[in-house]
């Protein structure tokens, strides 16, 4: 009994009031979407609100059961809860079914569970497990790779349902290994690698390579500070460029321009090498290992783009970067979205007064593209006020992490907020076009019993832990 | 312990700094760019219009003139179509799959176009039984025009489809509706056409109605068009067509005690019917290319030089400025002598006082006359003496439009004295030089509609009312103002007993009448003839006259192209108006049949 008293009063009701919130207007805005003439009750379970409060039911009850577990439980099974949704995913791999060409999901007595929704949290607990392991104190290459290979499984096993969009979610728990002593030129790397993919699907491959052959040459000098062995490995790679593309052309050896460039970077990279041990350069072996898997990038990406993602997908993203201009077609739902977003104006147009909503101009509307509704119905105050509570959400749990004694459970609260983050920014971003459309829906309001499930757990695992962090040693 | 615990604030920056681009994002989506909510307006407002049928239009003795007939577009909702037997629906139809294809393919980009425009009745008969095997196809209903005795079609115009520069210059105007094109149609379109009904709804993506858009507020009732009485007689009018269906020309008849015009012909005209709904265009095509071209609107838009008719004219300017008296006389030996010029004149008796000249038409009678007006000594100058010439006759409509309700009315020709100066150098010219003037040639250029309302203007004593040929539209306590105003000439009212004794004589004054084919048993009809000199051929034969001469009821011009003498046809033409009109019989059978066999449409 008294142990019950401790909890209730050092629960996190904060957080617990922006989750309420959060949900209620969450359901409320399925309402909107789904509300028509034939209006019978909330529990309507042919309308989303009715299942999705059966849902948000559900989820309550779980919460229930999270506080009545005692907290060392997490713990303890996080490896078994871990292996059971790796064990989820390969199952949903052979017995799913199949839905919009991704088989992701279970169909259960007349319900659909997606299991890559609840590996999150198995993944989460793992992950926080390990890294709290008593013998992790400094971030090695081997923390990193079992790190990796945590992420990686669930990652590519979502990867190939395919579920490019879910399985992304995965890549942002870099963003706890940062906290947790990641270096930071690591973090860097990648966001240097991420605009490289970026710039890949924009400009093309030579331009790329040249640019960051510029780069290493650049770098290359502002290491050594040797100017006469800088000009002369640029006259060396100019003329070797040179030579290969008009060898090329002239001898008419048709080539295509990227095995061109690449006979150029060895060959050119070659004689920089041996110029470089000849005049003892510092860092040629690294930079030179640098520039090319960064070369590598653009030529993987181009690979990808064209042989591994479907078309399109391949159109969703030409027309994020700006390349297609498609507003009936591929383009729809962000054009549309963007339109009830749009014109909900400053203070919107009032609940149930959402035209492009309500009428199924925006595709999605209830799950994926719920945030419409909040823009369309509820105008700036509306999508601010949503904005503004998880922002507020998010900083609270980077509070609440931050507060804790144990590192497993400041590890575990990282992991949350890098969940919840992603999904929060992605799936906003993408209804206003600033984000390719991906499928995730958007944290305690989107329609669906698996996320709100899942995210309800993964978020009370949190409330659960941090209730008993006076006691916890 | 914990060496990494700054690196919170990282996490915290770059959480905050998503939150601060999507909410700069939303600003600008949601506050500052307005045109989403347009475009969402147009992605759910859909407007249904309700086209209210146009307002009759009814003879001056309420016959039915022009009423509507059904019509029926069939359209496509894109978004409701369902598989189905699209063969049968050609065969119905009779067009080819291709084009069921591209209708179809059509109809998402612009969901308002009809697919096929006006079905024909049969068609539509069939369809109707069959259209619920055709989901997405619906009918829409239209009105169309329709006539009762397929007359008078310059003068009600007729019914097209708006273009770009309506919809541009009107905003009630918007894609396919109708509108009046020429005549009555277009100058009284405003009223005829009554005034749409819409119904806003929002729909959804499939086109689905959900509901009225902000309940209604922006629905409205169609009204339907306002009906109208016009000026016209229909018997009269049926009547003239038929006398004048073998000859090119024109007549005008006016009641001069108000202005409305009684008969408005253009010779040779065309069926109104063809110039409706889907055939117009075809139709339209065939009309301009006619030879004979049926579509030239003469008594609005032909140009003649008036001839002897405008003898009257200059008789009355110059009993006006008293150069002549009715009794002054003049010789006249077959015609006109000055110098070296000559201007011929017939056998008659001579010396003639002014009636008499008139009876006449004595050239050399109006030479004289013409040249006591130019060279009249209370004027410095020639130019002083015909820019005052000038201002009477311009004060009898001349010149100028006479701004009747016809849009297409074109002004004819009075030289101003500036357009001698420039041919002859200023002061450079006299009397001789305009010489043709007298005689109604030369420099005078008139339109039937105008020569008609000049023989009103004699018939009234020197006033007229500005020609219309609307009497009464439903719900309007009165026709626009200036047809009921009365204009005054310049010349005296006292001043026209001669000119009209004169136009008396020369139709029932025996030998030397000039027009005693007009004369007609029991009613006195005052008449004159001309002939309007054409360079192209034969000369054109005109004819004015009013009856009867107390009181009277009817002024008319009439021209026949290329017959010669304005005695042989356009005198008895106006005569055989003049007796249907004011005995509603016609009793001189001889004369109608002289004038139906001869054919002169071919003649140059």
């Amino acid at each position: 009994m008294k142990r019950n008293i401790n909890i209730l009063e050092s629960i996190d009701w904060l957080t617990i009031g922006i989750y309420l919130l959060l949900v209620i207007f969450g359901w409320i805005n399925i309402f909107a979407v789904g509300y028509n003439d034939q209006f019978k009750n909330i529990f309507d379970l042919k309308y989303n609100y009715g299942t999705q409060l059966i849902w948000i039911l559900a989820s309550f009850a779980l919460i229930f059961i999270i506080f009545i577990l005692d907290h060392k439980v997490f713990p303890f099974f996080s490896y078994l809860l871990y292996g059971l949704s790796i064990l989820m995913l390969v199952a949903v791999f052979l017995f799913g079914t199949e839905v919009h060409g991704a088989k992701s999901w279970f169909r259960i007595a007349g319900f659909s569970i997606q299991p890559s929704e609840f590996a999150k949290i198995g993944t989460s607990l793992a992950l926080a497990k390990y890294l709290s392991g008593y013998n992790i104190t400094k971030f090695t290459f081997k923390t990193f790779a079992v790190c990796s290979a945590i992420i990686g499984m669930p990652f590519f096993l979502i990867l190939i349902q395919p579920d490019p969009g879910t399985a992304m979610v995965f890549i942002v728990f870099l963003l706890v290994l940062y906290r947790e002593g990641l270096p930071g030129w690591i973090l860097l790397m990648a966001a240097f690698i991420s605009g490289l993919f970026l710039f890949s699907l924009l400009i093309d491959i030579p331009n790329i390579v040249t640019g960051l052959i510029v780069l290493a040459l650049i770098a290359h000098y502002a290491i050594n500070r040797r100017f006469r062995v800088f000009l002369i490995s640029v006259l060396i790679c100019a003329a070797i460029f040179m030579a290969a593309f008009y060898a090329n052309q002239y001898f008419k050896l048709g080539y295509q321009k990227g095995l061109v460039v690449i006979v150029a970077l060895t060959v050119s990279g070659l004689i920089c090498l041996i110029l470089a041990l000849r005049y003892k350069i510092r860092h040629v072996l690294l930079t030179l290992t640098l520039l090319y898997g960064f070369i590598a990038i653009p030529y993987s990406v181009d690979f990808v783009f064209h042989r591994v993602l479907k078309p399109h997908q391949q159109k969703r993203v030409n027309i994020l970067l700006g390349k297609e201009l498609d507003p009936k077609g591929y383009g729809y739902n962000v054009n549309q979205s963007k339109i009830a977003i749009g014109s909900g104006g400053f203070s919107g147009k009032g609940f149930l007064e959402g035209t492009q909503t309500k009428f199924n101009f925006v595709p999605e509307q209830s799950t994926d593209f719920i945030f419409c509704t909040v823009g369309e119905e509820w105008g700036f105050i509306g999508t601010s006020l949503v904005i503004l509570l998880f922002t507020g959400l998010l900083i609270r749990i980077v509070f609440i992490a931050e507060r804790q004694r144990t590192r497993y459970v400041r590890i575990y609260a990282y992991l949350v907020v890098s969940v919840l983050f992603i999904h929060f920014a992605i799936n906003t971003a993408m209804t206003i076009g600033l984000f390719p459309v991906i499928g995730i829906p958007l944290p305690f309001f989107s329609y669906g019993g698996s996320s709100m499930m899942a995210f309800s757990i993964l978020l009370f695992i949190l409330m659960r832990l941090d209730a008993v962090r006076m006691v916890y040693l | 312990m914990d060496q990494f615990k700054e690196r919170k604030y990282s996490v915290g920056i770059i959480v905050l700094a998503v939150a601060l681009i999507l909410l700069v994002r939303l600003f600008y989506l949601q506050v500052i760019d307005t045109s989403y909510k347009l475009s969402a307006e147009n992605n759910s407002k859909r407007i249904d219009f309700e086209y209210p049928a146009r307002g009759l239009i009814y003879d001056r003795n309420n016959a039915l003139l022009v009423y509507n007939q059904p019509s029926y577009d069939l359209m496509i909702a894109p978004y409701e179509l369902k598989p189905f037997d699209s063969l049968e629906l050609c065969n119905i139809l009779k067009i080819s799959p291709q084009r069921l294809r591209e209708g179809i393919r059509n109809s998402y980009q612009k969901r308002r176009d009809p697919f096929v425009r006006q079905l024909s009745p049969e068609t539509y008969a069939v369809l109707q039984e069959k259209l619920y095997k055709f989901p997405g196809f619906y009918v829409k209903a239209r009105t169309l025009r329709k006539y009762e005795d397929e007359i008078a079609a310059h003068l009600l115009g007729y019914v097209g489809e708006v273009d770009d520069a309506n919809i541009a210059s009107d905003p009630y105007y918007s894609l396919g509706d109708y509108i009046g094109i020429s005549g009555i149609e277009k100058s009284y379109e405003k009223y005829l056409r009554g005034e749409k009904g819409q119904s806003v709804y929002l729909v959804d993506v499939h086109s689905r109605i959900m509901g009225a858009y902000q309940g209604g507020r922006f629905d409205r009732n169609a009204r339907v068009g306002q009906n109208i009485i016009c000026t016209i007689d229909a018997g009269l009018q049926k009547y003239g067509e038929k006398l004048m269906k073998n000859y090119k020309g024109s007549v005008v008849g006016i009641e001069p005690s108000t202005g409305e015009v009684l008969v408005l012909i253009s010779s040779p005209d065309y069926n109104p019917s063809l110039l409706i709904g889907r055939q117009r265009t075809v139709n339209y095509i065939l009309l301009q290319q006619d030879t004979l071209e049926p579509l030239f609107n003469r008594p609005l838009m032909a140009n003649y030089p008036p001839g002897s008719t405008f003898k009257t004219v200059n008789g009355l300017i110059a009993l006006q400025e008293k150069v002549i008296t009715p009794d002054t006389k003049f010789y006249c030996d077959l015609g006109y002598y000055y110098g070296r010029i000559k201007v011929a004149c017939h056998d008659h008796q001579s010396p003639l006082n002014f009636p008499q000249a008139v009876q006449n038409s004595c050239n050399a009678y109006f030479c004289n006359v013409f040249r006591n007006i130019i060279e009249d000594s209370k004027f410095n100058s020639v130019t002083e003496a015909y820019n005052n010439w000038r201002n009477h006759v311009l004060s009898f409509g001349f010149g100028n439009r006479l701004n009747s309700d016809f849009t297409n009315e074109l002004p004819g020709f009075i030289a101003p004295s500036s357009y001698y100066d420039k041919y002859y150098g200023k002061n450079g010219w006299k009397f001789l030089t305009i010489i043709s003037l007298a005689i109604g040639q030369g420099e005078l250029l008139i339109t039937p509609l105008q020569m008609a309302n000049m023989t009103a203007i004699i018939a009234n004593h020197g006033y007229y009312y500005t020609p219309h040929v609307v009497k009464e539209i439903q719900g309007q306590n009165s026709i626009d103002r200036r047809f009921t105003e009365k204009r005054f000439t310049t010349i005296d009212s006292a001043v026209f007993d001669p000119v009209i004794e004169g136009m008396d004589l020369a139709v029932n004054g025996g030998a030397g009448s000039t027009a005693y084919w007009a004369r007609l048993k029991d009613i006195i009809i005052c008449g004159k003839t001309g002939t309007a000199e054409n360079p192209h051929g034969e000369d054109h034969s005109l004819f004015i006259a009013f009856a009867p001469r107390e009181n009277p009821q009817i002024a008319l011009s009439v021209v026949v192209e290329n017959a010669g003498f304005g005695s042989s046809y356009a005198a008895p033409i106006a005569s055989l108006l003049i007796e249907k009109y004011l005995t509603d019989t016609v009793k001189r059978t001889w004369m109608e049949k002289r004038i139906l066999e001869t054919n002169l449409l071919n003649k140059r």
